[in-house]
């Protein structure tokens, strides 16, 4: 299938010609864009422009000059340099908030990585009703975030009539304080987020897994392997580019965790359960005098760098890896 | 010649999307002459709570015609105040509590409306005490008080007689509180006693209790918090021992303001400690029946013990016009005021809104002086609907007491400090209280210090 080049003369003043003259194709291009289609893109680009600038790139950029500023956002900021920087890495709380995003993320992905995938493989394998259970699956995702929360934190109950402690209660299990506790609160956040969030990551499981070719499984049978030889062998393999998307979006997602403490715990009991976001938050809204909102976006660009740092070392780490 | 037509077509609607996105961006107009302010009122009222509230906005516009009012809900807590205050979204007139005044005059975040308050009538019968958590520093009142409490225990008199108390005798010491609690946890189950330990009013109730254990947790000129203190520690103790000795605060130890208000109206609370005026959130917004709530004045002992005071300003928004401030104290003045001051509108309004079934008659302190409160309390006596003896153990002990105000440095960051040292001693049994509180100690001066800068 290689294609041989033909054979090529010495470059002649002529062939080389083009590659002298960008400045006048360039100067061709602005006047080819000026009449032909450029206006046009242009202004059908104008509405997202403005979208995102009034809605994203604006507020970034405010937020990267406040980081600098003391300011109570009614009267007149001032420049304090890096003192918002500071403030934030000489926080004893900080440390406390990194650890718990971090307890956060390894629960989540030890719970809540591996579960969509075998959820998403055995419902591969099955032959009737997959519409059923792609919808049974998918239906924690579509209930608004705010009410799950607040349906759960009524399951979370810790009284013995609370509806988890009575269920586990008619399996002979003692009433766990969930939510009350500072050893069982971060646990209970990440079992409602593996809920919520699972349905969506087994769709797109799912979709990955129905593009792998059955000539792969066949084959596979054929050399005797099983089925667990068959995913091992051949599905995770296959897969290796949609894991390596969902890793770093969860790992992304975790570490911006806040609907689950805000809403159920407010980061307690005894800051047990605040993250790095809900510190954010509260350095930003705790005080209603006006919050230190130089420290919450001092704070909120280290977070951004650092998860940007991550998904660059993370992606050049297993760039072999990726199928893509 | 169709195809370019359909592309400027398409171009011109995005031209008019832009535009319209960008006029979402802009600021509506007021037309000239006519001024409109909008005013608070609280969110989640029933209904006859908000026809009771129009009622008095057209009587309202009629006296004044210049005027218009809009009502926006409102409800202050920490966390959301801050957002609206930053946002610019706060109503014109809006409400803070004492503890916020000074910081938020000496910040500029509120408007200055000395001038328009100097010329109300009432102006300079305002009781000091009060009157000074809306004071600038030069004297000048750029917020109104219009309601000052004093804590209370508030109780559950069904839960109380089921647990075989006599609901007409609260307990009048903290060692009964204890003791009650734990018959009220035995007998039904329920806590006996609860407390807020989020959202910054875990530090407001500890500091109310350590107040009545006769401590303070700042010292007598604001320039050091006292955290690190034998009451402090003595009261913490006291929530231990309920806590894991007798089991008997039940299972939440995540209340804030309205969700402990919530349990309590659901009668799942025997007790608990909040402002002496709860009476009308917990009926208005929680359905409370009112033949279970009990009010007692809270306990203290101890050598200098005291009761926490608090209350309600009414302030304008930085954002307003001079016009718009006029019009905004003049509200205050009808709706916060009037009702207080001035016999006729007194009665009227007590009268509208026993009509339509709103409590009249909770308890409350004297905003101007004791020969004022008790004229006003006297106009209003016929309209009275609120069980008044279920409240008298708390009436008839609250002005003996002496009244200490909150805090006055770094108010809601040490409470917010606080809150993580009540949830440690209620969700861990071996918490070392005596390293709590040198942390929260160390924490506390870090932002006294910062707060003297």
């Amino acid at each position: 299938m290689t294609q041989i080049a033909p054979p090529t003369a010495p470059p002649t003043r002529e062939a080389a010609a083009p590659l002298v003259r960008p400045a006048r194709r360039r100067s061709g291009g602005v006047r080819a864009w000026a009449t032909g289609d450029g206006p046009h893109i242009l202004v059908f680009l104008i509405p997202l422009f403005v979208a995102f600038g009034v809605f994203s790139w604006w507020p970034i950029g405010r937020a990267v000059v406040m980081a600098f500023q003391r300011t109570n956002l009614v009267t007149a900021p001032t420049w304090v340099g890096w003192q918002n920087f500071e403030n934030v890495l000489r926080d004893p709380l900080l440390g406390v908030a990194v650890g718990n995003t971090l307890t956060f993320a390894v629960l989540a992905l030890l719970i809540g990585y591996p579960i969509p995938l075998v959820v998403a493989v055995l419902m591969s394998e099955v032959r009737r009703l997959r519409g059923l259970f792609s919808a049974l699956a998918y239906l924690p995702v579509v209930i608004p975030p705010v009410v799950a929360a607040l349906l759960w934190k009524f399951f979370y109950d810790a009284s013995p009539t609370g509806v988890f402690n009575t269920l586990l209660g008619m399996l002979g299990i003692p009433k766990q304080p969930w939510l009350q506790d500072q050893l069982t609160a971060m646990p209970s956040l990440v079992l409602f987020a593996t809920w919520s969030a699972a349905g969506g990551t087994v769709i797109i499981y799912l979709a990955a897994l129905i593009s792998v070719p059955p000539e792969l499984y066949d084959a596979a049978e054929v050399d005797g392997a099983g089925i667990w030889r068959k995913v091992w062998h051949v599905t995770l393999p296959q897969l290796r580019g949609v894991l390596l998307v969902t890793f770093i979006l969860q790992i992304i997602g975790t570490a911006q965790v806040f609907l689950e403490p805000f809403l159920f715990t407010g980061g307690g009991p005894a800051n047990s359960t605040t993250t790095i976001l809900l510190l954010i938050y509260k350095y930003a809204f705790q005080n209603s005098l006006g919050g230190d909102y130089g420290a919450a976006t001092a704070l909120s660009l280290m977070l951004a760098v650092v998860l940007a740092l991550f998904s660059l070392l993370y992606f050049r780490l297993t760039r072999g890896w990726s199928t893509s | 010649m169709k195809s370019h037509f359909t592309r400027r077509g398409v171009g011109a609607i995005a031209l008019v999307s832009a535009g319209v996105l960008l006029a979402g961006c802009t600021t509506g107009g007021e037309p000239a002459g006519d001024v409109t302010i909008t005013v608070a009122i609280d969110a989640g009222l029933e209904q006859e709570a908000r026809d009771n509230f129009d009622a008095r906005v057209d009587l309202f516009e009629d006296a004044n015609p210049g005027i218009k009012v809009e009502a926006q809900e409102y409800t202050w807590t920490a966390t959301t105040f801050t957002a609206d205050l930053a946002g610019g979204t706060l109503p014109h007139v809006f409400t803070i509590p004492f503890t916020d005044g000074r910081g938020l005059i000496a910040g500029g975040q509120i408007a200055d409306i000395s001038a328009e308050v100097a010329a109300l009538p009432y102006a300079d019968q305002f009781n000091p005490n009060v009157a000074q958590a809306g004071q600038a520093a030069d004297g000048g009142q750029w917020a109104v008080p219009i309601a000052a409490y004093g804590q209370g225990l508030h109780y559950n008199r069904a839960l109380f007689e089921a647990a075989g108390l006599d609901p007409d005798s609260p307990p009048t010491t903290w060692a009964q509180v204890r003791e009650y609690a734990d018959k009220i946890a035995e007998a039904t189950g329920e806590a006996g006693y609860a407390t807020m330990t989020a959202g910054n009013t875990g530090g407001w109730i500890l500091t109310t209790l350590v107040d009545a254990f006769g401590g303070r947790t700042e010292n007598a000129d604001a320039s050091a918090p006292t955290i690190d203190s034998p009451a402090v520690k003595e009261v913490l103790e006291f929530l231990k021992a309920l806590r894991w000795e007798d089991d008997s605060m039940g299972s939440n130890f995540l209340y804030e303001w309205g969700t402990i208000n919530q349990d309590f109206a659901s009668g799942r609370i025997g007790m608990y400690v909040s402002g002496g005026g709860n009476y009308g959130n917990l009926v208005t917004q929680n359905a409370l029946d009112p033949d279970d709530y009990g009010l007692a004045a809270l306990p203290l002992q101890g050598s200098d013990p005291g009761l926490l005071g608090g209350g309600t300003l009414a302030a304008v928004s930085p954002n307003a016009s001079d016009a718009e401030k006029a019009a905004a104290v003049k509200w205050i003045d009808f709706y916060y005021l009037a009702k207080l001051t001035d016999e006729a509108t007194a009665t009227q309004t007590a009268e509208l809104a026993a009509s339509l079934d709103q409590p009249v008659g909770a308890p409350e302190l004297p905003i101007f002086n004791q020969e004022q409160f008790d004229s006003y309390r006297s106009w209003i006596e016929p309209s009275v609907n609120v069980p008044v003896d279920q409240m008298a153990p708390y009436t008839e002990a609250i002005f003996d007491q002496p009244l200490i105000p909150e805090p006055r440095v770094a108010t809601q960051d040490v409470y917010a400090l606080l809150d993580t040292v009540v949830q440690a001693v209620l969700t861990d049994q071996n918490a070392d209280i005596a390293k709590l509180l040198a942390d929260a100690q160390a924490q506390a001066q870090a932002l006294y210090d910062r707060a003297g800068q």
